[in-house]
């Protein structure tokens, strides 16, 4: 289906003058300054890779959350929004709160606590070297495919309403990235991560507060949506969801769960070292518990500033999503075009760029931890001086964002950049989580059942889609497909983890001490900081809270 | 596993091998100095406030056509002026507690005794 860049609707070109380029160029500026001031504080590997271990866990928060709010959640979800409705809040609270918080409670302390540098290393402590080398590849790969994506998104954006060539589009944005993870590593990807979050803010709620008031607020929006093409369904979340042919996503209440709220969602959240990265970089494990936690809050409410937009382009632009209208992917800069005067439509433009650049930065400060690590350290040359390991991460920084420019060009190859990165979430990590959950809880598990459970899995996860494209597997939509293939992997992997283990002898207790539920290692010392111990500081109650108010916000949406 | 000929000083090299030592106590003061001076609150409150600036005096010259597009709201003036207001809270967030930078917080790293924490674990 390369019908992608063809359908990049020519009449959608937003009116920037000198002033919105230079609140542009201000932010930029910002940034690559940031870069070179990260540059001096950035002494060891430890600094570059991990932020030297030293962030607070507001800053750690924020930067797990936009870590993720890049080309994903911006113009992803808002064309969600277009074509399913209100369910598209199921990404939300279903599909990212609980994970989010059973990271924080659950699992954080074993990836803080053992020391880890990043999520294959767990595996390699916990089983053994090949699975360390799996993962680390398979990560290595989806992160350079996601940049990919990302970076072409950004490019649609730069040159649909700035009327930049693609290619310069590109290039120029990896540049921006390259140049400042290069410098500053994760410490200047995780500050810019945090301020793009507030610019974004400030770029979104004009838009949907402006588009609210356009269409006589939320009763005329849904007055409105009623008449559309969605219809009464596309207002509500579970309605019609038990038959599972009478909802916009054409989903079984049970997929929903198990499939997004579960297996995708726990996967994706909970062993994404792209995530998990910004956990480790917290200064204790209180912060690093913290961490996604306080991601969950805003994550509650970011709907509003792109469901909503969705909504309000699906009644006002009639032609989205038609063969011969604009892309679902372009609501929120078809709302920008209409609505902002130049100056507020500055911010949205940086507000978007930065996002972009953001999520790119996430997946190539992932990329060249793990590259790093766990496959040059760790499988090729072991035993050289940190100095050499800071140098090389700096050179697969460089790589990876090559890499991705050339993997921007396959992204456009999909009709959906949500539904590419969905599918792709269902390769990798559901059966990762499958993995890490019985070896977590099950002393017992074997090494070589890390390694075989994790194959299987993906293998199995790629079957699955494969099969469907082929016409084998009747899901229904590309989004149910990926429900369901992430499922089958988890069962396989969790089958074949189950039967390898039991046929293969274990690991002994000690080797496993701090990484399994119930082993803990009592000679690790206790990081907890004076002001921890306020109930505000604690993450079972904020889990909570977190989880309680996400179930309480689908009340007006059943 | 540590470099000796890393120029880098014995303090960081406690850092690089010593992992566990997650407050950075072996900081440089050249290095806590830069911490402070770019904390991110401080960039953020800066980048506000010039952004608020801007859209407020564009927000105040705006003519017809510009409130026209935006409903009839003067949606520069009112994001200039919450952008104002945002910066200047992280300015004074940062004034309040500077010591809450990404440095070493002194108030913070009192580590508590250990039976105290150990539910926490």
């Amino acid at each position: 289906m390369p019908t992608h860049l063809s359908l990049a609707a020519p009449d959608l070109r937003l009116d920037v003058n000198l002033l919105d380029y230079a609140v542009l160029a201000i932010y930029f500026i910002t940034v690559l300054g940031i870069g070179f001031a990260a540059r001096r504080a950035v002494r060891t590997s430890l600094d570059f890779f991990l932020s030297g271990r030293s962030l607070p866990a507001w800053i750690t928060g924020l930067a797990f959350l936009s870590a993720n709010l890049g080309a994903t959640e911006i113009l992803g979800m808002a064309a969600n929004g277009v074509q399913y409705g209100v369910a598209t809040v199921h990404y939300y609270w279903i599909g990212a709160v609980p994970a989010m918080v059973f990271l924080g409670i659950v699992m954080m302390p074993f990836y803080y606590r053992s020391k880890v540098h990043s999520v294959p290393d767990f595996l390699r402590r916990r089983f053994n070297g090949q699975t360390q080398l799996l993962n680390a590849i398979t990560f290595a790969v989806a992160q350079i495919l996601i940049a990919g994506i990302n970076l072409y998104a950004l490019a649609l954006v730069m040159g649909a309403l700035l009327g930049w060539p693609l290619l310069l589009s590109i290039v120029v944005s990896a540049a921006i990235v390259l140049a400042y993870v290069v410098l500053g590593g994760l410490s200047s990807a995780i500050y810019n991560e945090v301020m793009q979050f507030f610019v974004i803010l400030a770029g979104l709620i004009p838009v949907t507060v402006l588009g609210l008031i356009k269409v006589g607020g939320f009763s005329g929006l849904a007055d409105k949506v009623r008449r559309s093409a969605l219809g009464d369904p596309g207002l509500h979340a579970w309605a019609g969801t038990g038959s599972g042919a009478t909802n916009p996503l054409g989903a079984h209440w049970i997929g929903i769960v198990l499939g997004l709220g579960f297996v995708l969602s726990f996967g994706y959240w909970t062993t994404n070292f792209a995530e998990v990265q910004r956990g480790l970089s917290a200064r204790n494990t209180t912060a690093a518990r913290l961490t996604p936690i306080i991601a969950a809050y805003p994550k509650l409410v970011i709907p509003a500033v792109t469901v909503i937009p969705g909504l309000v382009a699906l009644v006002l632009f009639s032609d989205l999503g038609k063969p011969d209208g604009p892309q679902y992917n372009y609501a929120i800069p078809l709302l920008m075009e209409n609505l902002l005067p130049n100056g507020v439509l500055g911010i949205a433009v940086t507000g978007l760029l930065a996002s972009f650049m953001a999520g790119m930065a996430a997946n190539i400060s992932g990329f060249n931890t793990v590259f790093t690590y766990d496959i040059w350290r760790s499988h090729v040359k072991k035993d050289k001086p940190d100095e050499y390991y800071l140098k090389l991460g700096r050179l697969a920084t460089v790589a990876g964002v090559v890499l991705g420019v050339g993997t921007a060009l396959i992204a456009a190859g999909f009709s959906n950049i949500m539904n590419y990165l969905q599918t792709l979430f269902s390769f990798f990590n559901a059966p990762l989580f499958a993995t890490f959950i019985i070896g977590l809880f099950w002393k017992r598990m074997t090494a070589w059942a890390g390694f075989w459970g994790l194959l299987t899995g993906t293998v199995a996860a790629f079957a699955s889609y494969i099969a469907f494209k082929a016409g084998l597997l009747n899901f229904g939509t590309e989004l149910n497909a990926s429900f369901w293939g992430a499922g089958i992997a988890f069962v396989v992997d969790a089958l074949v983890s189950v039967v390898v283990t039991l046929m293969t002898a274990p690991k002994p207790e000690r080797e496993l001490r701090g990484l399994v539920y119930g082993l803990s290692d009592a000679s690790l010392a206790d990081d907890t900081l004076a002001g921890d111990r306020a109930w505000y500081r604690s993450p079972v109650l904020l889990g909570a809270g977190a989880i309680i108010l996400g179930a309480a916000l689908y009340i007006p949406f059943i | 596993m540590h470099d000796p000929a890393n120029a880098s000083g014995p303090a960081d090299a406690t850092r690089a091998t010593d992992p566990a030592d997650p407050a950075g106590a072996g900081d440089t003061g050249d290095r806590e100095r830069a911490a402070r001076l770019f904390d991110i609150r401080r960039i953020i409150g800066g980048l506000f406030l010039l952004y608020g600036v801007i859209l407020t005096v564009v927000g105040l010259l705006d003519g017809a056509a510009a409130v026209q597009k935006a409903e009839g709201v003067r949606i520069n003036l009112w994001t200039g002026v919450a952008m104002i207001v945002v910066g200047a809270v992280f300015l004074a967030w940062e004034r309040l507690r500077p010591v809450d930078a990404p440095g070493a917080p002194a108030e913070d790293t009192t580590t508590l005794d250990t039976e105290e924490t150990a539910r926490h674990a």
